[in-house]
């Protein structure tokens, strides 16, 4: 009965915003007014759990956003390609070198696809990964600690956007160029590309049990832009799919230059005959630079380790590893079914959307059905391959998803609208409008063999009218359908971080008992811990100090420093020495050049700190811990350069007593 | 569609929340700890545990004398509380100090809850075996 009065509630209050507002400007407003009890669908109780996980890329801010479906909850923002002052990842010196690469420290990337890591084609719950597309990175982060653990970067890529497509048991993951470039950092003409210009797409080994990654191999390709990606799976299992644009070869006003043919390519690859090919050594070892970040668990402190080689085949010494598929106009999505039978094409200017057979694509290459060649590699019959098209389904095709029912949903950002269909008879079945111009969705297990299935989510890029304004930028927005009935019904609208481009959804059941609660103190294995209040102490080595300081509501230890001079640099290596779930502490200090350190639990972690004057310094815990915690503070004396004040360091002691380590 | 909350996944190990019933005698505390068995001499190898984890994990706000820092100082807490009841002051502290009328005087007195540190059964052991030592027994 509540839930009734709620809803109640919330249709006048939506009827009467749309009497206001809609009269002035807006003609679509009435369709915005959500259908039957949409209201208590979404409505999670205080102290209830949403029952998906929505893993969601963040774009431009180089993070993921962790959300609550159906409520559309923001829980956390994970920092994965960009800095955070707010946990200090990037700053602390343990988190530094999780963003170094090839070019130095890059705190910024644009993260735009989510893979969660499957078992026999399933979500498994034990990995994210995600991309970099601006400086080509892959990461891997932790479905236990919600934490970035790996980062690698790619080299020989022009920006790495087909990425992070994995295989039906997280073999492989790929990363795929978006913009071909001379490889080995080549300086030629632009003019040049079709001589010098090459693609190439690396196969990311990762390891079963602890998830590191590797770069196994890399396909040389002819030059164009590849722009998504997946692999096969069941019967197709062993191929993966990458959409490729910019056939032409076109490098200035690909806007038009790029959109002449009428057909591109979908670029299968068969990546078993790829190892084939390996295992008999054919591969070229090429000398390349590039970073693999790895942080552990036990010493909370990331390493970076410069690798400088890669092994590489050229497809184009060896066609049989991979076929074209004409597919019409600047092809974006490539999506396989859930069956692996039926690949997807999804042209962003083409009128109708092919459906590929992989048996037929299959008995084309064993007839060499093919209507030529493109630097060699056999192009494929139209015709030959086609499963059959999706007549008039939209505008502006950019990716599909799948339930458990064998139904599609293509995003068309055009005509602002998710079309559901018919994957085996592509018979159009229903459609609904998005606010505004949808680019990726989402169905919880989409990509995988098993769909979860119930819902679907779109990823606007406009958002206009929809929130209270903001000034000139206003906020992203996802919204959510219910598609267990034969009709698609939105459900809610939810504000999101960032640009959110592809996301993921994973039952909660699968993740929430794994979830890390504290790190165990015993186990910390950071060489600058202080495991208990005994091991806080001060050093000094040269013009470093160190400072080994232990955190518990709600007092600092050591408290007051003295001895430190201008020219010197402090290192304040924080313990949290609590061991229950939900008690961080924070440290930040005056007038430090970056950032604050949020420490779990039972974790160490460091903040670099360089006095610039003399003068006392306050630091202080950043998170309220307790009824104590605006006490939970400290000084630190700064001396003149050159000054012979005495190194000393307390907690608790009062001046007169003061000897050392105070307890 | 609302899946559950799951429930607490470290419950076999942890103590902690498995008995909020109370107890006949209140002078042993709330907790699954109803009986301690206390011998003499004193077992040397749970000493030297139990001051290892004290060092880690309660020292930054116990001492040994009788100056209360964050908590009460030890001196003596082994002739003023059942053993039974200090181990469940350790292992089940957010229901003593909810419920326990020791407790929360404590409570009142200090201000500030006393950390649940995540100690085994035998842990919390040791420790009481070391807080005997530093009350003199032998
Ligand atoms: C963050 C500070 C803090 C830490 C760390 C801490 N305690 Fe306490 N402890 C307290 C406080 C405060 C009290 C008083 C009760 C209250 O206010 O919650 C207390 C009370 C106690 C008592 C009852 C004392 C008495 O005189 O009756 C025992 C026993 C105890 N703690 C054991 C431990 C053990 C064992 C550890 C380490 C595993 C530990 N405590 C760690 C703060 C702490
Ligand atoms: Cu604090």
């Amino acid at each position: 009965m509540k839930t009734n009065i709620v809803y109640r509630g919330l249709s006048v209050l939506v009827i009467l915003a749309g009497l206001v507002v809609w009269q002035g400007c807006k003609p679509k407003a009435p369709t915005t007014v959500t259908m039957g009890d949409a209201a208590s669908k979404v409505y999670v109780a205080p102290g209830q759990y949403d029952e998906f996980y929505n893993i969601v890329s963040g774009g431009f801010n180089g993070q993921i956003g962790v959300y609550g479906i159906p409520s559309g909850r923001l829980f956390k923002i994970l920092p994965v390609f960009s800095v955070f002052p707010e946990s200090g990842y990037g700053y602390s010196e343990e988190t530094k070198p999780m963003l170094n690469t090839s070019h130095g420290n890059v705190p910024w990337d644009d993260l735009h696809h989510i893979a969660l890591s499957t078992t026999k084609g399933e979500h498994d719950g034990r990995w994210m990964f995600a991309n970099a597309n601006n400086t080509p990175r892959v990461a891997r982060v932790s479905f236990k600690s919600f934490r970035t653990e790996e980062i690698l970067e790619i080299p020989n890529s022009g920006g790495n956007h087909s990425s992070p497509f994995i295989t039906e048991n997280t073999e492989y993951l790929v990363a795929g160029t978006r913009f071909s470039v001379p490889m080995g950092g080549k300086d030629v003409p632009i003019s040049s590309y079709k001589e010098n210009f090459k693609g190439s797409i690396s196969f990311i080994k990762v390891n079963p049990e602890s998830g590191r990654m590797n770069i196994a191999f890399q396909l040389r390709t002819p030059g164009f832009n590849f722009d998504l990606s997946r692999a096969g799976k069941g019967a197709s299992h062993g191929w993966f799919f990458f959409s490729c644009y910019n056939t032409e070869q076109a490098y200035t006003l690909l806007e038009v230059n790029a959109s002449q043919n009428d057909k591109d390519f979908i670029m299968a690859v068969n990546w078993k005959k790829a190892e084939e090919y390996l295992a008999q050594g054919k591969g070229k070892v090429e000398k390349v630079k590039y970073a693999h970040n790895i942080y552990d668990d036990k010493t909370h402190s990331a390493t970076t380790t410069m690798e400088n080689e890669v092994t590489v085949l050229d497809v184009m010494e060896f066609p049989d590893i991979v076929y074209f598929i004409p597919c019409p106009k600047s092809p974006h999505g490539c999506d396989v079914d859930p069956t692996g039978e039926y690949i997807v094409g999804s042209g962003k200017l083409a009128a109708m959307m092919p459906v590929f057979s992989f048996t037929k694509l299959q008995a084309a290459i064993a007839a060499k059905d093919y209507e030529g060649d493109f630097n060699g590699i056999p192009v494929i019959k139209y015709e030959s391959a086609l499963h059959g098209e999706v007549k008039k389904p939209g505008l502006g095709p950019l990716h599909t998803e799948f339930d458990e029912k064998g139904n599609a949903y293509t995003s068309f950002f055009v005509s602002s609208e998710i079309v559901k269909w018919n994957v085996k008879t592509l018979e159009v079945l229903d459609r609904v409008p998005t606010y505004y111009s949808i680019g990726h969705l989402s169905v919880p297990g989409g990509p995988t063999s098993k769909p979860h299935g119930k819902y679907v989510i779109a990823y606007n890029k406009i958002t206009k009218d929809r929130y209270l304004p903001t000034g000139p930028e206003l906020t992203q927005s996802a919204q959510l359908y219910d598609i267990s009935g034969d009709k698609m019904k939105l459900l809610l609208d939810f504000p999101t971080v960032g640009e959110p481009h592809y996301a993921e959804s994973i039952p909660a059941s699968m993740i929430t008992p794994n979830s890390t609660k504290i790190y165990k103190i015993e186990e910390n294995e950071n060489p600058y811990a202080a495991k208990g209040e005994g091991q806080a102490r001060v050093e000094r080595k040269g013009n470093e100090i160190h400072v080994y300081m232990t955190a518990i509501r709600s007092h600092l230890t050591p408290d007051n420093i003295e001895g430190v001079k201008v020219g010197d640099e402090v290192y304040f290596h924080v313990t949290n020495l609590e061991q229950d779930w939900d008690v961080p502490h924070g440290f930040a200090i005056r007038g430090a050049l970056n950032a604050e350190i949020l420490i779990m639990p039972g974790e160490t972690q460091t903040l670099k700190y360089k006095p610039l004057v003399p003068g006392i310094v306050p630091f202080y815990c950043t998170d309220f811990c307790s009824a104590l915690h605006q006490e939970m503070s400290g000084y630190l004396r700064v001396s003149a350069a050159g000054s012979n004040t005495p190194l000393k360091f307390s907690t608790g002691v009062i001046e007169g007593e003061a000897s050392g380590a105070g307890h | 569609m609302r899946s559950d909350k799951p429930s607490d996944s470290t419950k076999e190990e942890d103590p902690n929340k498995s008995a909020v019933e109370a107890i006949t005698d209140p002078t042993k505390g709330i907790g699954a700890i109803k009986n301690v068995t206390m011998n003499t001499p004193l077992d040397q190898e749970r000493i030297k545990r139990g001051e290892e984890i004290y060092n880690m994990k309660c020292q930054a706000c116990h001492k040994l004398d009788d100056k209360r820092v964050v908590g009460p100082g030890w001196k003596d807490i082994t002739t003023r509380r059942k053993p039974e009841w200090i181990m469940n002051m350790i292992l089940n502290v957010d229901v003593m100090l909810e419920q326990d009328e020791e407790a929360q005087k404590m409570l009142e007195l200090c201000l500030m809850r006393m950390p649940n540190q995540n100690l085994s059964i035998g842990d919390a052991r040791d420790v009481l075996e070391f807080m005997r030592q530093n009350d003199g027994e032998k």
